[in-house]
């Protein structure tokens, strides 16, 4: 019942925090998030599970319960976690502590609903990453828009509308493609008798589809998995679907923006693995060249994008777009480095992304501006701020020590040698060619804003920033590096999850 | 366990009740008239309606047959011409569920008007019709309480008299409505003339004799599916709906679009698929008549989320959307063809109980809109979230309830309506159509539901406002039908049964 205990916590106290006053709801957040941030350690202390969710493997704080039968089809609250999904939730929680701290000064107006939202999504992303059941993963999967696109409506930039629509509208357009192709995998497999997953990834590993509507059994599973990749891509986003991600992005509030970079488009990723990478094996295998290219565009491409931008915020929101492209490549590269690497990846970005846009975002509130070419010499005015921006540019571009360095080698390691994907060391040296352009966009960034003489002309003192944006600042980097150095913390559950998925590809 | 012999007709008790309601509130006029004793009034409907929705609850869980009578399944009262199962206790339950969420709001909303005895009498003997929609078993008794429907809407429609838009909308609504009656009454004298009876399962066993008369059947029951078609807002005889849930006072939309629509609902379900049995009624027509609600089931999905689309004014844009929803109903009858089909009617009767909840609720916060005086197009509404947060979060809840959003109460009866129809679509492709239909239009429909969250929520006001009232009555009634659609997902489970069952025993 633990799992049940962090998105209850969370829910309720979405509720109270929504009708207490504006004035003490910042710092009652905080200390309801503190229970689902405990929580959710103490799982992961007390974690017990072994192998894959799906793959038959044991299942940590595992329950239960029959919910609805639909004609021949059962649907149940099923929620457990191994050690894909553990990881992912601890840096839910951690995350959304840690935006809510750094809401503090940039959120003036209704703050009791922003608090509100943020433990609403909360508790919404924990049942993303614990549901083992399609249609009470898709509950959640879904819920998660409604609080994000009030998040970037209300509290956004001048252009929030315009970028909250666009954010609901992609991504909901995406979840009925994905919802649409699962659910006629269900049908097409026959002999399946629940939309829970483990029953599905174990039909499908066992000969798959039989066919639906005149289509043959490998052509339905074809076309599942492109439409669930589709549906998934958009969330991730890789190119070319993710053009909503820099105008989210930069309307968002900072804290919005730390959970969208940091948690939202782990999502996608995490999907892709549990659906895609776990269920259809085969189908991997017949599309890895093009997946593998898209991969690299999305990383190539994107840091491009990254390196044209004079906004502080959008060259971080496009670099998301070039990290997860590493994800992507990770695992189809279907070994076990590349798929442990890509889920390490997901901790570590979420991580890193958190980290340096929760700086932007104490940079704008001392400077009210986020643009490179207006600023300089930051580092004189806000030392501990900005050596912590250095430090997580530096995670960024995959430093030794830092969590960056050991996803993006995994991940290099994994894909190098992949035997499923052809070619496999030609993509893996064109994705790395990425890691110089992320170092040029953040050194030259970097560059411009913090070193040289200081030059920002304001009406106000630029003095150092609040205490407690520094003290979630350098938690952040502390968990960057602790990964960093070491990388066996959750490297060791996650390969545990992923050895079945890998090992299993050939079936 | 039969404790007192209590008689057949006791059966009928959800909708006696609220007949009893009624008279009670006559009486309390007669003795005290122009009384605006809104407590006494609202108080009584509400006991009424909770007590009509208690006893049919009961009786639902007891198995149909209420104990005390007879343990066995389906009642039947007066020779049959009422039937009490299942699939009428649903429905009756769905009625009484609005009838108390509407008078509760109707205490606030009613303030200083003149007639308030009036109003509150004639809510619930329209409830009254309602229950005996659900529960007529012969087109003659589902004709007198269709009217015993249709002539309290009318006047409840046009009842604030100092109104133009009021009136102009209760007269339009009482000339379709006219047209309409006429329409099904000679639809019922055409399946008389063919069929020699009006009893439904008398209708169904004599269908055979029909013979040469099956061109007269045929069009005896495209005028049915005409009358049916008007109660529930469907195409063609929608455009009536628009105009009426306009110019009506907000609380009585409320009412007709959740209430009356299902109350339509169960007496198409009930009608054609005990008088009319598939293979039976093909056989002698030569067309098999669940196409015409394929088709009307595509086209009014389809026309009313394109026409709420397009609107300025919040009330027409839910009552077009009204519209499309019964559209997605309509599915339920277009797959009866198919084994599943009970499934199907089984998700359409789900929806319609969740819609009570969800649709209701929309139209009482427009309801609280109106008694703010905040005007009616999106851009009046705009941040009216800063002054109400608890009103507009419920609102907030309606509208992804109302578009298909997780976790709320619409996206899971949309599921199972989707899901079934799916699994239908194997038998007869072209329901793969309808699915599709309701997957698109959901996600059109998504545009202009976010709108209004977006006026709401996001919007800065267009002029500066009065500080805003909270009514008691408006609120508890439109945060209740909130909570219980958010809520209403864990507790799919015995629902779903209990719909499913009900379907069951009319599509057998």
């Amino acid at each position: 019942m633990m799992i049940e205990a962090l998105i209850a916590v969370a829910l309720i106290g979405a509720l109270v925090t929504f009708v207490a006053p504006n004035r003490i709801a910042g710092k009652l957040a905080f200390a309801i998030s503190l229970v689902p941030a405990a929580l959710s350690l103490w799982l992961f202390a007390a974690f017990d599970g072994s192998g894959n969710a799906l793959r038959s493997g044991e299942l940590a704080f595992e329950s239960q319960a029959a919910w609805l039968e639909i004609g021949d089809y059962s649907i149940s609250w099923f929620v457990g976690l191994d050690g894909i999904s553990l990881p992912l939730v601890v840096l839910t929680t951690i995350l959304c502590t840690l935006a809510i701290v750094s809401s503090w000064t940039p959120i003036d107006e209704r703050q009791s609903q922003f608090y509100g939202l943020i433990l609403f999504i909360e508790a919404m992303l924990i049942g993303v990453f614990s549901a083992l059941d399609f249609f009470l993963w898709f509950v959640f999967w879904e819920a998660v828009l409604i609080p994000m696109y009030l998040l970037i409506g209300i509290w956004g930039g001048p252009r929030r509308k315009y970028a909250a629509i666009k954010f609901f509208v992609y991504t909901n357009v995406a979840s009925l493609v994905m919802f649409g192709s699962f659910v006629a995998l269900v049908f097409g497999l026959g002999d399946v008798t629940s939309f829970a997953l483990p029953e599905v990834a174990t039909a499908m590993l066992e000969g798959g589809p039989n066919g639906l509507f005149g289509l043959s059994g490998t052509t339905l599973a074809s076309v599942v998995f492109i439409g669930l990749f589709l549906g998934f891509a958009v969330k991730v986003p890789i190119v070319p679907f993710h053009t909503w991600l820099p105008d989210a992005h930069v309307e968002a509030p900072t804290p919005a923006s730390i959970l969208l970079a940091g948690v939202l488009l782990k999502m996608g990723t995490y999907a892709l693995l549990r659906f895609n990478f776990t269920m259809f094996p085969d189908q991997v295998e017949t599309y890895a060249v093009p997946i593998a290219a898209i991969a690299v565009i999305s990383v190539i491409y994107g840091a491009m994008l990254a390196l044209a931008q004079t906004d502080l915020k959008r060259i971080v929101a496009y670099s998301s777009v070039s990290s997860m492209g590493y994800v992507i490549l990770g695992l189809v590269a279907y070994t076990q480095f590349g798929v442990g690497g890509a889920t390490f990846q997901m901790i570590s970005h979420g991580l890193i992304s958190g980290l340096m846009f929760m700086a932007v975002g104490v940079i704008y509130n001392a400077t009210h501006t986020r643009m490179v070419t207006d600023m300089s010499g930051l580092a004189d005015r806000m030392p501990i701020a900005v050596g912590v921006l250095i430090a997580g540019a530096f995670g960024y571009m995959g430093l030794p020590l830092m969590s960056g360095f050991a996803a993006e080698y995994f991940i290099f390691f994994g894909s190098f040698g992949s035997e499923m994907l052809s070619y496999s060391a030609l993509f893996t040296s064109l994705a790395m060619f990425g890691i110089v352009i992320v170092a040029g966009y953040l050194l030259f960034a970097l560059q411009r804003t913090v070193f040289g003489p200081y030059r920002l002309e304001t009406d106000y003192e630029v003095g150092r920033a609040p205490a407690h944006d520094v003290a979630s600042l350098i938690v952040l980097l502390g968990l960057v590096v602790l990964l960093g150095v070491a990388p066996d913390l959750i490297f060791d559950m996650i390969t545990d999850a992923i050895d079945p998925i890998v090992q299993g590809g050939d079936l | 366990m039969a404790v007192v012999d209590l008689p057949q007709w006791l059966a009928l008790a959800p909708a006696l009740i609220l007949a009893v309601t009624a008279l009670v509130l006559f009486a309390f006029d007669s003795i005290n008239p122009g009384s605006t004793n809104r407590t006494v009034l609202s108080g009584t409907t509400v006991i009424g309606a909770l007590a009509s929705l208690a006893v049919a609850v009961w009786y639902a869980a007891a198995g149909v047959g209420a104990t005390g009578i007879e343990n066995y399944g389906v009642i039947d009262i007066m020779g049959g011409q009422f039937v009490v199962d299942q699939l009428a206790l649903f429905f009756m339950i769905v009625v009484a569920i609005v009838t108390a969420l509407v008078a509760v709001a109707s205490h606030d909303y009613l303030r200083d008007h003149a007639y308030q005895a009036e109003y509150y009498s004639l809510i619930v003997l329209a409830a009254t019709g309602m229950s005996m929609m659900a529960a007529s078993n012969s087109l003659v008794t589902a004709f007198i309480a269709l009217e015993l429907t249709s002539l309290p809407s009318y006047a409840l429609v046009a009842i604030l008299k100092d109104n133009r838009g009021s009136v102009e909308a209760g007269l339009k609504y009482f000339l379709i409505g006219a047209l309409s009656s006429a329409i099904f009454v000679y639809g019922v004298s055409l399946v008389y003339g063919a069929t020699g009876s009006l009893q439904l399962e008398s209708i169904a066993a004599n269908l055979g004799a029909a013979g040469e008369l099956g061109g007269l059947l045929g069009l005896g029951i495209l005028m049915l599916i005409g009358g049916v078609a008007f109660k529930t807002a469907s195409v063609p005889f929608h455009f009536w709906a628009p105009e009426a849930y306009e110019g009506a006072p907000a609380p009585v939309s409320a009412f007709l679009s959740s209430a009356s629509k299902a109350a339509g609902f169960v007496l198409a379900f009930r009608v054609f698929t005990t008088a009319f049995p598939l293979e039976a009624t093909t056989a002698v027509i030569g067309v098999d008549w669940t196409w015409a609600f394929v088709i009307l089931a595509i086209v009014t999905m389809t026309l009313g989320n394109f026409a709420a689309a397009t609107q300025e004014n919040v009330k027409r844009m839910l009552a077009y959307s009204s519209i499309g929803h019964a559209g997605y109903v309509l599915i339920g009858l277009a797959a009866l063809s198919t084994p599943s089909g009970d499934l199907v009617m089984g998700a359409a009767m789900i929806h319609l109980f969740v819609y009570g909840f969800m649709n209701t609720g929309a139209f009482l916060f427009v309801g609280l809109a109106e008694h703010w005086g905040v005007g009616r197009t999106f851009e009046d509404y705009n941040g009216l979230a800063t002054q109400a947060p608890v009103a507009c979060a419920a609102m907030a809840v309606f509208m992804f309830s109302l578009a298909g959003i997780p976790p709320f109460g619409g996206f899971g009866s949309k599921y199972l309506l989707f899901i079934h129809t799916i699994e239908a679509a194997a038998e007869n492709t072209a329901l793969l159509a309808a699915a599709a239909a309701l997957v698109i239009n959901s996600t059109l429909s998504l545009y202009y539901y976010s709108r209004l969250v977006k006026a709401l929520w996001i919007e800065e006001p267009l002029r500066e406002r009065d500080a805003l009232a909270k009514p008691t009555g408006l609120y508890a009634a439109i945060v209740a039908a909130a909570v219980v659609t958010a809520v209403i997902l864990a507790a799919f489970g015995p629902i779903t049964d209990v719909a499913t069952e009900a379907a069951a025993t009319v599509v057998g």
